[in-house]
């Protein structure tokens, strides 16, 4: 037989015991040919656009799920950042392009939308400044728009006024949506070197030097390499263990490799890249944390987590460039806390703390992810949390992010839950002491050494 | 002209009928198989087919269904997969 029956009983397991899958394919449209002569004019256009290039995603995505038996969790759509099409628009304006995202979103029938966005590190155009005041807005009132905005970049350094700002609306989003856990914050992420072929919402926007259409692919999660972990890796030591998560990395990201070409071919578009990043869910077992306690932490959080994160994240990467042809993306470990069990669980023992979590993200992407705060939170301290995370990024000349959520009437201790793919939120301890006359400071921080490369 | 082939597994306690059944919803839409291997995994019977699906004379998710519905009725699982899947996953 061609096929060894070992592979073929181990990839069955790997599916229905592991939770392999392909995390998400995600269709990238430009909307740059859509500005109208109005806001209704501009809505219409984007609302066409996306429901002309996208009426098939589903539909093929789900054709390739069938023929090799392997589910793709997300199917998904990224626009063109939407204020490079908003110079001279007004907010109210804006916000129509956001309703119209929404529904073409629902018509293709896919759940989340990204690229309502703005790219801000060096400084606000008219149509940046409207965009990000009317975020707050566009997210309460949208149930499948997604926000983000790049506020620092290792060339331009940080843009300290639009942080603050950031910070404020992230407040508003959340008093805006308040009776269901400021859930908008889930859908706002604010970057540091943010990528423009990320297939991964909240943050994914098609970046302005894509194509006019692309299909980029996002790899199977975490439950995998826990599995092989927990049966194969029990007496290795650190290099063979790194050896062991490698060889996994690559038979997940072969999946995203050629899920991606299978799709983009029906679709008849160009595949863009794979995002060789390891995603949890909140399923039992598909979790990053988990994955380091395996390793050998009792709890995720405590000391070695960014040792281990950092061999895990390198070792999945090197696993995963030879299996594809195109990595970009991300492509990095995720730490998000509500949307993996084991994080959930070490937060609440108190072994993961918003400090420790902060230096995890220097050795894996994306950030301090779905994060919630006591909903009375001031606006510079949140302010100060993701310039701390900015700064990270553009030193590191790494992507970095936040997706902070104040949930608002909650208090440190206390849960939110979200249920689905978010999974629950432990709301995390801030810093009592205020950081308020450095973020009224306001102003540019300059671009670092490491910016000045050439 | 290239053949298109996928691996049908078939997983459940050993019982006569299993190859009968299967076998014969192959043979039904105008498939053949093309080899056959099988092994016994924690007291459970797998029986593993790759399967010329070039002549299927129907749409491939509605054959799979056939396939799963005559699995179910005899009290196995079955997994029908492209032969791609395991020529990318496990090879360069």
């Amino acid at each position: 037989m061609f096929i060894n029956p070992e592979e073929v009983l181990q990839t069955i397991s790997m599916v229905n015991i592991e939770n392999f899958d392909v995390r998400t394919t995600t269709l990238g449209i430009s909307l740059r040919d859509c500005r109208g002569v109005s806001g209704d004019d501009t809505a219409k256009k984007v609302y066409d656009k996306i429901c002309r290039t996208g009426e098939n995603l589903v539909s093929c995505a789900t054709a390739v799920e069938n023929k090799y038996g392997i589910p793709i969790v997300n199917k998904r759509v990224a626009v063109t950042p939407v204020s490079i099409i908003s110079d001279g628009l007004k907010k109210d304006d804006i916000i129509k392009i956001a309703h119209a995202m929404d529904k073409a979103a629902e018509n293709i029938g896919i759940n989340y939308i990204g690229g309502y966005s703005a790219l801000v590190q060096k400084g606000e155009t008219s149509g940046d400044r409207e965009l990000i005041e009317s975020i707050p807005e566009a997210l309460a009132n949208t149930a499948r728009v997604c926000s983000s905005v790049n506020l620092a970049s290792t060339s331009a350094g940080i843009n300290l006024d639009c942080v603050h700002k950031m910070a404020k609306q992230i407040k508003k989003t959340a008093e805006l949506t308040a009776k269901d856990g400021s859930i908008g914050c889930a859908k706002l992420v604010v970057f540091a070197n943010a990528v423009e072929d990320n297939p991964f919402i909240a943050g994914a926007f098609h970046g302005i030097s894509e194509p006019e259409v692309t299909l980029n692919v996002g790899i199977s999660g975490p439950g995998v390499v826990r599995h092989v972990i927990e049966t194969e890796g029990k007496d290795l030591d650190i290099g063979e263990l790194a050896e062991l998560i490698k060889r996994t990395a690559f038979k997940i990201t072969r999946m995203g490799q050629l899920f991606g070409a299978e799709v983009s071919s029906l679709l008849k578009i160009p595949f863009g890249i794979v995002d060789i990043s390891l995603a949890p869910t909140p399923a039992i077992g598909d979790s990053v944390a988990n994955i380091l306690e395996l390793m050998g932490l009792e709890y995720c959080g405590t000391h070695g987590t960014t040792f281990a994160l950092a061999v895990l994240n390198d070792a999945v990467k090197k696993g995963g460039l030879m299996a594809t042809s195109y990595v970009g993306g991300l492509s990095g470990a995720f730490i998000p806390v509500s949307e993996d069990d084991g994080m959930i669980i070490a937060a609440e023992k108190g072994a993961l703390s918003l400090e420790k979590l902060e230096a995890m993200t220097c050795v894996c992407s994306v950030g301090l992810d779905m994060v919630a705060i006591p909903g009375d939170t001031p606006v510079t301290t949140i302010a100060g949390i993701i310039a701390d995370e900015m700064a990270i990024g553009v030193v590191n000349s790494k992507t970095t992010a936040a997706r902070l959520i104040p949930v608002i009437g909650k208090k440190a201790g206390e849960k939110v839950c979200y249920g689905g793919l978010l999974g629950d939120a432990p709301v995390m301890k801030v810093s009592q002491f205020s950081c308020e006359k450095l973020i009224n400071r306001g102003g540019r921080a300059p671009a670092p050494v490491r910016g000045a490369r050439n | 002209m290239k053949k298109e082939k996928i691996v049908v597994t078939a997983i459940g306690a050993n019982k006569s009928g299993v190859v009968a059944n299967i076998s014969q919803i192959i043979a039904q839409y105008n498939c053949s198989i093309m080899d056959m291997a099988q092994t016994i995994i924690d007291d459970l019977f797998a029986l593993i087919m790759v399967v010329d699906i070039t002549d299927l004379n129907m749409d491939f998710s509605a054959f799979k269904e056939k396939l799963e519905e005559r699995a179910a009725g005899i009290g196995i699982k079955i997994f029908v997969q492209h032969e791609n899947v395991f020529r990318f996953m496990h090879r360069i």
